[in-house]
């Protein structure tokens, strides 16, 4: 096993290791995004290592964006560039593209939260000795969308009052007045359900599948390298780019991905607010 | 009947497979027509790309699902 993934993912194949070192490489499984705790088991506040992982990508967060915003100057440097530009890209390509100026502004905080904070917890998963992005335990993302869900809802309401934001919803109007038995049930479902469903699936899957690619990786070359017939040595050096390209691509998804949750968010939010 | 070919193993791994094939098809087409519209009006890609991107979200969760219901359904 490389080291990498050892780290990650130790106390669940442990025994498994101990047990079958010749059969094959330890391919990971789903147990890796839910290690023991370590503190807590099975009480209120329980912590294990996705946990663990997740608090420390938010208080780095947290610090990065505090210092980002007092270095604030007329002539930035070069830090405070990079804080300006992530800034001024959600403001530009998701709130002012999507919302229009006005809105945008009022939504900003809002979409930048949960840009930022998908962003971070995603860009762990290719961190060495993190290893595991916490937005692989449907938790996170289920949060994430919830606050979206009641964002939308909530800027409908207030736009167009609730009685008038729910009829423009559900009964679109236009329709033939029998259409609506059939109408109403999808327009619930594909609005009220399906969109928190979709933003929890969407982020929770590529974070897994991200993983999983990697780790895949990682034991194969790890295996090819240390456990295999001499002939198949050479491909672990195939194995080994291919950790690299994975890496890289896997970086690009995790800022897609924020990319996406943060414009799907403004998307429904502007859907709501033009409801009529 | 003597068996021919016999598969071990769980039917479920090739379900990925098959879930990624319309969802791939979805995105090549949402990709092409908006370089194919990108190059038409090079002026409107700022709009063009976040409707790619919405769409390429809305196309990509049903594989996405196809991966998630390989590990429930086992």
């Amino acid at each position: 096993m490389s080291i990498l993934v050892q780290a990650a993912a130790l106390p669940a194949v442990l025994p498994a290791v101990l047990q079958a070192k010749s059969s094959g490489p330890d391919w990971p499984t789903l147990d890796d995004f839910f290690p023991p705790d370590f503190i807590g088991g099975g009480g209120l506040l329980p912590l294990n290592r996705v946990g663990l992982v997740r608090l420390v990508a938010i208080i780095i967060l947290a610090v990065l964006l505090i210092l980002g915003a007092r270095s604030l100057k007329v002539v930035p440097t070069r830090a405070s560039g990079i804080f300006e530009y992530c800034v001024n890209f959600v403001k530009k390509q998701i709130a002012d593209e999507i919302l229009g100026e006005e809105a945008g502004r009022r939504y900003l905080p809002l979409i930048a939260t949960i840009f930022f904070t998908v962003l971070a917890l995603n860009i762990t998963g290719v961190i060495p000795f993190f290893n595991v992005s916490s937005n692989g335990v449907v938790a996170m993302p289920l949060v994430l969308a919830i606050i979206a869900w009641v964002a939308f809802i909530v800027a409908g309401i207030r736009a167009h009052g609730a009685g008038h934001y729910f009829k423009a919803a559900l009964f679109p109007a236009g329709a033939p007045k029998l259409l609506y038995i059939i109408l109403t049930p999808i327009e619930f479902i594909s609005t009220f359900v399906l969109r928190p469903f979709t933003l929890t699936i969407r982020l929770m899957a590529n974070m897994i599948s991200g993983h999983f690619l990697l780790a895949a990786f990682y034991v194969m070359t790890e295996y090819l390298l240390l456990h295999a017939a001499a002939a198949l040595k050479g491909v672990a050096v195939v194995s080994f780019a291919a950790v690299i390209a994975f890496t890289a691509f896997e970086i690009f998804v995790a800022a897609l991905q924020a990319y996406i949750f943060a414009l799907l968010t403004s998307v429904y939010i502007s859907l709501a607010l033009e409801e009529h | 009947m003597d068996i021919l070919a016999a598969v071990s193993g769980n039917i479920a791994t090739i379900g990925y497979g098959i879930a990624a094939i319309g969802p791939g098809i979805g995105i090549g087409l949402l990709v092409a027509k908006t370089q194919e519209a990108t190059a038409r009006q090079p002026e409107v890609s700022g709009l063009l790309r976040a409707n790619m991107f919405i769409g390429a979200a809305l196309v990509e969760a049903l594989g996405l699902i196809g991966l998630v219901a390989g590990f429930l359904f086992k």
